[in-house]
């Protein structure tokens, strides 16, 4: 069952890819570039179709929209590619939910080999599949944001002559992830690490005919390959420190690491703070953690169903479930977990800020979910890592919910994303309306709703962690949730609230087909749904039996929690109800207010509005030295130096020896005449001195 | 003052020099190498008869007589190649013969 799960995507990737390439066969049957093989992962892009498509494709007028309006007919075989993929899709969610059901419930825990990959002296690494409650959960959720994500892009994608890549794409990232999530070693989960940052590449430059679609996708791959340097790193030192890339024998061996130390540059370093912090590092890169937090934003250039799925469901939150499945090391590691919970709590109040002032409806969701997964972070940073988890688990439904929302409304708008150019949209669209309502009640942490459960649970534990940056983390949770609260809330408003902004894409504008509104549907449900009836298995009594020994919780932490005081446990719900009135006032009653305070405060606005200058300050610290740099190695390290002295030099010298050596031969009589007398004269002296003074 | 081997050794050094200095020092004529070149064989001829002389040994004098032959059919070969550079280049001034300029 657990190899259908994880192979059954594959398939419908690879029936993709081949009807991507016999449909770009198809329109270019002249094309002898256009190699006919399946690709194995379901990326081989159709190279010469794309030249059509480049050269036709006019530039739209709004850059930064989406943009897909039908130039050219839809590919061969577009309907086949959906329904094979949604299909397969929808099979492994259901066989997700029974294997949640059988591990979590049944504790039928499963470790299957596949076959072995890499044996090289000590390196032994197989693939094989880790089933456990841990894996459990996250096989539900990618697998049913998946699925839905499938059957929403029907409907989304309908105008794109692309669409076989596209799901194709979708069908293959969602492979990696399994991959990722089942991973028995650390090579698997890095190589499920690399195939979901491949597929993260390839969607959000699926468009690629757009200048900005392309830098996105190239500025994520390349912020995620820093942190996947560390991650890299943090494998090496600790296959270095045991001998070993399993994760078995990693827990085995990490109790006896204690005190040990590794020198790194002559400074001796705790060997398990440094490993896990290498790893860390590269959950930070592909969770979008402050200070490699650049490219989620800017990912949003993507089709709006692959911002829901992989940049707010499952792929960011792969770091989080890194740390969740290194528990045992993380548990070792104090200092590292300070360090952790410290990056979450800067990333949570950091990206919530931000989130305040964007007007892009995509980017503030974004920095919503930039926010979020600090949280998580700050969960597993208190040793908290279930509580992590469930907050992972409710926020791929409600995040999700709203990607999926806002691109109904973005549908509905004709691809405009401005919400200054919206405006009383809820007398349009109700259903998305009602199902965003829904997905910000989650977020904000309303009671009753999923985000409510975990958020709170995540914040207590922050409060009752022994961990040095706790308390900095549970102010700084406490204050974003009222920041969240407050921008999603302006998100709603402006929105679908107030008057229509753009008369035009007002009048037009309509509700979302069927394909798209069952999963908005579905996942509105889970929103409510994945809260309470789940509270006790991931932040209850529940956890030991639940978990077992997936992951190793911090002693205690779930007793505490129960014993927090009342007046702390309703700080969150305090924090949200201020953030939800200043919102209405802004937003409903007093509209003049928010430009006020933003042209008296013109500093703060612009250092918000321009995401706290990080663009700009690595632009100046990384990128512009950088090229810098590469100009002058192009300049003089190669041209100057390798060229002059290699090649362009020594050929240079032989030319110039030869021509001076030519000049010798003049071609006078005399002069040779001369030369052999000289010859001649040398000769006889040497006999007579050399020879004869013998 | 009795004339000694060392005056005809003199001789011979000095008409060698001549010779030598004739091939460089000429900027003219081709022929006028040819002809410091036979000078420079006479000097040599003027050494062989010397030392022939001197030491009583006759195989000296055949020798010189071998290189007057040697030298003739030389001269003759020399010229005829000159004779045919003549007519083919129309010069024969030294300046004008560095066909084997690099």
């Amino acid at each position: 069952m657990y190899q259908a799960i994880v192979f059954l995507p594959l398939l419908g990737a690879i029936v993709a890819a081949i009807i991507s390439l016999v449909g770009a066969h198809a329109r270019c049957p002249s094309g002898d570039t256009v190699e006919h093989h399946g690709d194995a992962h379901g990326h081989g892009t159709t190279d010469a179709a794309g030249v059509i498509h480049a050269s036709t494709h006019e530039p739209d007028e709004h850059g930064d929209h989406d943009d897909h309006h039908a130039v050219e007919p839809a590919a061969v075989g577009s309907r086949a590619a959906e329904l094979i993929t949604t299909g397969l899709l929808f099979v492994t969610a259901v066989l997700s939910w029974i294997s949640f059901v059988d591990v979590g419930f049944l504790h039928h825990d499963a470790r299957i080999a596949l076959f072995p990959w890499i044996t090289s002296g000590e390196l032994q690494v197989a693939w094989s599949l880790r089933i456990d409650t841990l894996t459990a959960v996250m096989l539900v959720v990618v697998t049913t944001v998946s699925s839905l994500v499938h059957l929403y892009s029907i409907g989304y994608m309908d105008e794109d002559p692309y669409r076989p890549r596209f799901f194709g794409y979708l069908s293959m990232f969602t492979f990696a992830m399994l991959m990722l999530v089942t991973a028995d070693n650390l090579v698997q989960l890095f190589f499920g690490w690399e195939g979901v940052g491949l597929a993260s590449y390839l969607l959000i430059g699926f468009w690629y005919q757009k200048p900005s679609a392309n830098a996105a996708a190239i500025k994520a791959f390349i912020v995620n390959r820093i942190g996947d340097f560390g991650f890299a790193l943090g494998i090496f030192a600790a296959f270095m420190m045991i001998g070993s890339v399993d994760l078995e024998t990693i827990f085995a061996g990490a109790p006896g690491l204690t005190g040990k130390t590794i020198t790194l540059f002559a400074w001796n370093v705790d060997a398990l703070t440094l490993i896990c912090l290498f790893l860390f590092m590269g959950a930070m890169g592909k969770s979008a953690q402050f200070l490699l937090h650049t490219w989620l934003p800017d990912a949003m250039e993507g089709p709006t169903p692959v911002s829901a799925l992989i940049h707010a469901a499952t792929m960011v939150t792969a770091g989080v479930f890194m740390v969740a499945r290194l528990s045992p090391l993380f548990e070792l590691a104090p200092t590292a977990q300070t360090f952790v919970m410290f990056i979450g709590a800067t990333t949570a109040f950091f990206a919530a800020t931000i989130g305040l002032v964007q007007n892009d409806i995509k980017r503030i969701v974004a920095y919503s979910t930039c926010s979020q997964l600090g949280y998580m972070f700050v969960a597993m940073g208190a040793g908290a890592y279930s509580v992590g988890m469930f907050h992972l688990f409710t926020h791929a439904f409600f995040k999700a919910l709203l990607f999926l929302g806002s691109g109904s409304v973005i549908y509905a708008m004709h691809h405009e994303q401005d919400i200054r150019m919206m405006g009383g949209l809820w007398r349009k669209i109700p259903f998305t309306f009602a199902v965003m309502c829904v997905g910000t009640l989650a977020l904000t942490g309303f009671p009753l709703f999923a985000g409510n459960f975990s958020k709170d649970a995540i914040i207590e534990s922050a409060y009752v962690s022994h961990n040095p940056a706790a308390t900095y983390a549970f102010i700084l949770t406490v204050v974003s949730a009222g920041l969240t609260a407050f921008y999603s809330w302006r998100l709603i408003f402006k929105t679908f609230f107030g008057e229509p902004h753009d008369q035009e894409h007002y009048e037009a504008a309509h509700e979302s087909p069927l394909w798209m509104l069952i999963p908005l549907f579905v996942l509105a449900a889970g929103s409510i749904l994945s809260g309470f009836p789940f509270k006790e298995l991931f932040a209850g009594n529940g956890v030991e039996e639940f978990f077992r020994d997936s992951v190793k919780m911090h002693p205690h932490i779930i007793e505490e929690m129960e014993q927090i005081p009342l007046a702390i446990k309703s700080l969150p719900f305090l924090m949200m109800s201020i953030g939800l009135v200043i919102s209405i006032i802004f937003y409903i009653q007093r509209p003049y207010i928010p430009e006020e305070l933003a042209e008296q405060q013109p500093m703060l606005y612009q250092f918000l509005l321009n995401k706290w200058y990080f663009d700009e300050l690595y632009d100046l610290i990384f990128v512009r030295p950088t090229k810098r740099i590469g100009y002058f190695l192009w300049k003089y390290g190669d041209g100057w130096l390798i060229d002059g002295f290699g090649p362009d030099g020594v050929s240079a010298r032989v030319l110039d020896v030869t021509r001076n050596v030519v000049k010798i031969q003049t071609g006078y009589l005399y002069h040779y005449a001369f030369a052999m007398l000289i010859g001649a004269a040398g000769l006889i002296t040497w006999f007579m001195f050399g020879f004869g003074g013998q | 003052m009795t004339i000694g081997l060392g005056h005809y050794l003199a001789v011979g050094a000095i008409l060698f020099t001549l010779g030598i200095l004739g091939i460089f020092l000429n900027r003219k004529n081709i022929i006028v190498i040819l002809m410091s070149i036979e000078l420079i064989l006479l000097a040599v001829n003027v050494n062989l008869v010397a030392f022939s002389t001197f030491l009583g040994d006759i195989v000296g004098q055949v020798f010189a007589l071998l290189v007057l032959t040697v030298a003739a059919a030389e001269a003759a070969i020399g010229l005829a190649v000159l004779v045919v550079y003549f007519r083919n280049r129309g010069s024969i001034a030294v300046e004008d013969v560095n066909l084997m300029k690099g």
